[in-house]
């Protein structure tokens, strides 16, 4: 990997975390309010089910966390194995495309609601 | 040689490995987090059957331990934007403070309403 | 006062602690303990030193499993009761006892481009820095560096990753970056930038909480990471 792409991935994954910073703080919130009377599908799919801006809010959140967790990854996984090169590359890129999808199969889960 | 835990007790240092511990397990939660997530996918009566399971007190308190960890990686990361994108200045020295400060206050808000 | 007991390195990276008693005195430093036991206990002992009072920067070791300079670190200040451990810098290959083989601390400071690059020669006029200008003052901060490794050796970093260029070099670089008169500068970020310069750096301070100089290394690696970032994306390197 070129030292331009190293740079590029630090950058990528601090604008991530300034995204994730926003998120993270409306996520906390709600999860805060949400838990008040119980956790239940009801309450969960009543806020975000045929809502489109919590589909995108929840898009953009989980776009920043399959951005910046990977990156993160890359370097405990180096540092903590001494890993370095194309394999650990591969692997953390194919984990961030995963959680990105596995991610939108969850917002398109809780927006639909099994309605769909 | 290398360092051992009498080169690496100052705050700054514990600040990281906060950092790096929430961050690892945060990310290992992820794809369960979007699992059960999903079995609204199969309906509410589905994912309610799921969600049954939080009402054990032993997943409550891994729930509880999961928003500190998400609040700490939060007020830690704030403090490390600011120290890598801002000019350094003395009162950043409080940061610390301030995001161990936040994130505890983020868990027990989360706690109380929680039991 | 009770003498110190104390823990001396010996051997290579293979080795063990040998013990010593040494008298205590009053505004005792570290180096002169080590020199106490080189002259009065065991000749044979391998340390380094030059002036003895904070210049040069030789004589950095690990005390009480911290990095310090020793010249200039009181003994009554890191006694643990009556006990010192005295072990050579971390990070870098043992040599012989309390002396490190530098060379590739020294080394990074070349790969950081820790040379500076002029365009006038000694036949022209004084350059004029303003000295309350945003660059002059960056330098300022970072300039004192006295080479002695005391961050290298804190750094965890460069435990983990052997090509990282450390926080001394990085520190260095930083400075020249905001030297107005070099002529490098996209030479240096492009040599400083990622998983090997600037952007492995994960802000644990220990280079600062370390530098004897109280320096802030953490903050001149802050600014190459934003600098680099901001060429990357400019196309300057």
């Amino acid at each position: 990997m070129s030292n331009r792409t190293q740079v590029l991935l630090w950058g990528a994954q601090r604008i991530s975390a300034m995204v994730l910073g926003l998120c993270v703080a409306v996520h906390l919130v709600t999860m805060i309010y949400a838990v008040r009377s119980g956790l239940s599908a009801a309450e969960i799919l009543g806020r975000t089910q045929g809502s489109v801006g919590w589909f995108a809010f929840y898009t953009v959140f989980v776009a920043a966390v399959a951005i910046h967790a990977p990156i993160g990854l890359r370097t405990v996984l180096s540092e903590m194995l001494n890993w370095r090169g194309r394999g650990l590359d591969i692997l953390t890129g194919v984990f961030g495309l995963s959680l990105a999808m596995w991610g939108m199969r969850a917002v398109f889960a809780v927006f639909s609601g099994g309605g769909a | 040689m290398k360092n051992d835990f009498r080169a690496r007790n100052h705050p700054a240092y514990w600040a990281f490995i906060v950092h790096r511990g929430s961050g690892v397990l945060l990310t290992l939660f992820l794809p369960l987090h979007f699992w059960a997530l999903g079995q609204a996918l199969q309906g509410a009566a589905v994912l309610d059957g799921f969600l049954r399971w939080t009402e054990y007190p032993l997943v409550k308190f891994a729930e509880i331990g999961l928003v500190l960890l998400l609040s700490a990686h939060l007020a830690g990361g704030v403090r490390l934007l600011v120290l890598e994108f801002l000019e350094w200045r003395e009162w950043q020295k409080t940061l610390l403070a301030a995001a161990a400060g936040v994130s505890l206050v983020a868990a027990l808000a989360f706690m109380l309403n929680l039991v | 006062m009770d003498n110190l007991q104390v823990s001396i390195w010996r051997g290579a990276e293979a080795g063990g602690f040998q013990d010593f008693e040494v008298p205590r005195q009053e505004s005792q430093t570290v180096l002169d303990v080590v020199t106490y036991v080189q002259r009065k206990c065991d000749p044979t002992l391998a340390y380094r030193f030059a002036c003895r009072v904070g210049v040069c920067g030789s004589c950095a070791m690990t005390v009480n499993g911290v990095s310090r300079w020793t010249c200039r670190t009181h003994v009554s200040k890191v006694a643990a009761g009556n006990k010192l451990e005295i072990a050579p810098l971390r990070n870098l290959p043992v040599v012989k006892d309390l002396v490190t083989d530098m060379r590739e601390f020294f080394d990074k400071w070349a790969r950081a481009r820790g040379v500076f690059t002029g365009s006038t020669t000694r036949k022209e006029k004084f350059a004029r820095v303003e000295p309350q200008s945003k660059e002059r003052k960056r330098v300022d901060a970072g300039i004192e560096c006295i080479g002695c490794g005391v961050c290298y050796s804190a750094c965890d970093v460069v435990t983990w990753n052997r090509d990282y260029l450390g926080p001394a070099a990085l520190n260095r670089a930083w400075t020249l970056v905001n030297d107005v008169r070099d002529t490098t500068r996209a030479e240096r970020l492009a040599a400083v930038a990622g998983d090997a310069g600037c952007h492995a750096c994960h802000t644990h301070i220990s280079c600062t909480e370390r530098c004897p100089k109280g320096l802030s290394p953490t903050a001149g690696i802050a600014g190459l990471k934003r600098a680099v970032l901001a060429a990357t994306l400019s196309g300057e390197i």
